[in-house]
């Protein structure tokens, strides 16, 4: 089959722009609302459970998992599905510990929870540190991610792909904060869902709208074992490790926690994470029929013809099932999910740089609001710049680890501190930053010295740490570490406050406040 | 300790004991699930009808039990805790109606 992958595709062109017009237009619109802190960084909490619903999993379904996912599928069957499953399984995790206190107690970022009731300017270094961290890797893998998805599907230069992003997320970012940035998400995760789902429909047909007669159908052609588990995982160790990090990495994402103080309440919170649940499941769902569906119809040999990694299985079969058009669209909507995730990103990298590191730290919480929303869209502009420069400096590396490490640093660094926050009274300022920093550290640490690292990426025989994730010691390792210190040395101050921390969890704040 | 706040704690108790116990559920499918994909390969690759194996069933469930969870917190805490919230916020702002008077 030939395909035109690669040569400039009008019908794709067309949606892209039409998607950054209206995008724009939207930002346009949001601008003349967004003049405070409290809309750049949260949209004057005025959005409904709904909408957050659809802005979460906007936020959360990146192109690696539509392309990533449905490309790891239709190469080794199965064994894609396990990432398709542990992507979503975190989500949980953020319903029953996380979403309704983290807006009841905070303001802008995570880093106001875990400060609330112990000494700032320490913590919230620590928890920017781990913000950072997490941004920064999983803005390196989405920016080199989408110059080389834009160089294959539109035939553009990597650079000049990156900058494009660059230039139309900044402008999302600066001029309409996160108002612009949640109707973004909003319309990305429509057209995203809309795509995938018309892409599934149009593959069921042939197959007299059955998935399983699909799954046979795929047996038949490539034996059973792609119904089965392969490679990915032989290690029981390795199994549980990655299964944690993905798992407890979902409810320490800075960027998909600064999305819950956009609601006004915690039930509307609540409300939103149900609603990302049940859609990011149902996306997760139609991978398994996207993935089989493009081993069967395109085949395997032609989608590693193209890519080698596989990414672009789901764009090929859309080219089979409905022509060049569907194609084009399909490209677009790829495209338009990675400018939607990297403005996420950018704003929630921003939020640490100005909320909990100018104003918190350099300026002890003393600052007007206008400083405030000056200084938020001037880190909006060097968070932008800053991810366009590391996207063409990560050009020809091999990227892949990142968004693992990205989740096992959120695991590590900025969940066990969020838990032991809001629900363990003895927790002290000691305690969360050493808690925070050796999540940080012990990731970045043992993901160098595993097989990840030293083989894949270094070429050598063997590695020191066995584990291709850490999450199965870096996690543990940063609980232990916040309760040791704390019990160590206690911070009487801070278990005195955790009684009326406890109040506004759950009451919410006063009238007024 | 006021009657209150003694209501407050009994709230939190309550809230953390069903969000861990919901918690270690997901922890428990999710990580048996992962398990059984690194030991029991075989297994996963039985083949239950023609197109199904037990290991995509498995996969599929996990998905629905993450939703099943999610249904049995909000429906607790749609009930239940809000209830209760409610009740303790209206008894903040009469205890405050009083002091101003």
């Amino acid at each position: 089959m030939t395909s035109s992958l690669g040569e400039p595709n009008y019908v794709a062109i067309a949606c892209f722009f039409a998607f950054v017009a209206v995008t724009l237009g939207i930002t346009w619109w949001a601008a003349r609302k967004t003049q405070s802190a409290e809309h750049f960084y949260a949209a004057g909490r005025t959005v409904t459970g709904v909408q957050n619903g659809f802005a979460l999993a906007g936020d959360y379904m990146s192109a690696a998992s539509f392309l990533g996912i449905a490309g790891l599928v239709s190469l080794s069957g199965f064994d894609g599905l396990i990432y398709a499953i542990g992507f979503l399984v975190g989500w949980p995790v953020v319903m029953f510990l996380i979403a309704e206190p983290l807006r009841n107690l905070g303001k802008y970022t995570f880093a106001d929870v875990v400060a609330y009731r112990l000494r700032q300017g320490p913590v919230r270094v620590a928890a920017a540190i781990g913000t950072l961290a997490v941004v920064g890797f999983y803005l390196i893998a989405q920016m080199v991610g989408a110059g080389n998805l834009v160089k294959l599907l539109f035939g553009l230069p990597y650079e000049l792909a990156i900058v494009i992003v660059g230039t139309v997320m900044i402008a999302y970012v600066l001029f309409g904060g996160m108002l612009a940035t949640t109707w973004v998400q909003i319309v990305k995760a429509t057209l995203l869902l809309a795509g995938a789902s018309i892409l599934a429909g149009l593959v069921l047909m042939r197959f007299g709208g059955n998935p399983l007669e699909l799954f046979a159908a795929a047996a038949d052609q490539f034996g059973a074992q792609v119904l089965a588990p392969g490679q990915l995982v032989s290690n029981p160790l390795d199994a549980l490790s990655l299964g944690l990090a993905l798992m407890l990495g979902t409810a320490g994402l800075p960027h998909i926690l600064m999305r819950f103080y956009t609601v006004p309440d915690a039930k509307t919170a609540r409300t939103s994470v149900s609603w990302a649940t049940g859609l990011i499941g149902v996306f997760y769902l139609l991978t398994f029929v996207l993935g089989f569906g493009a081993m069967v119809i395109v085949g395997p040999d032609a989608i590693r013809a193209v890519d080698k990694g596989g990414n672009m299985a789901a764009p090929l079969l859309a080219e089979a099932v409905g022509g060049a058009g569907f194609l084009g669209f399909i490209a677009a909507v790829a495209f338009a999910t990675i400018l939607a995730v990297v403005a996420g990103l950018t704003l929630s990298g921003a939020a640490a740089l100005s909320h909990d590191l100018w104003v918190n730290v350099v300026r002890r919480g003393h600052a007007s609001d206008q400083e405030q929303f000056r200084v938020a869209r001037i880190a909006a502009v060097v968070g932008g710049v800053a991810s366009v420069l590391l996207g063409i400096v990560f050009k020809d590396e091999n990227v892949a680890y990142m968004v693992g490490l990205a989740f096992a640093i959120a695991a590590s660094a900025n969940f066990p501190a969020l838990v032991l926050a809001i629900f363990w009274r003895p927790f002290t300022t000691r305690g969360a930053q050493v808690s925070m920093l050796m999540g940080t550290a012990s990731s970045l640490l043992l993901i160098y010295l595993s097989p990840t690292i030293q083989i894949a990426v270094l070429g050598n025989e063997t590695a020191p740490f066995p584990l291709r994730n850490p999450g199965l010691i870096s996690i543990p390792l940063a609980f232990a570490a916040g309760i040791i210190v704390s019990l160590a040395a206690p911070e009487p101050e801070a278990a005195e406050r955790f009684q009326a921390m406890q109040h506004r969890a759950h009451l919410g704040p006063a009238e007024g406040e | 300790m006021s009657e209150k706040q003694r209501a407050l704690e009994a709230l939190a108790q309550a809230q953390w004991r069903l969000a861990v116990g919901l918690t270690a559920a997901m922890l428990v499918i999710y990580l048996g699930f992962m398990l059984l994909v690194a030991w029991a390969k075989p297994l996963l690759g039985t083949i239950l009808v023609r197109g199904l194996s037990l290991g995509t069933l498995l996969g599929a469930l996990v998905i629905v039990s993450a939703w099943v969870l999610i249904w049995i917190y909000v429906r607790w805490a749609n009930s239940h805790y809000d209830t209760t919230v409610a009740s303790l916020r209206g008894h903040v702002d009469s205890t405050r109606a009083e002091e101003r008077r």
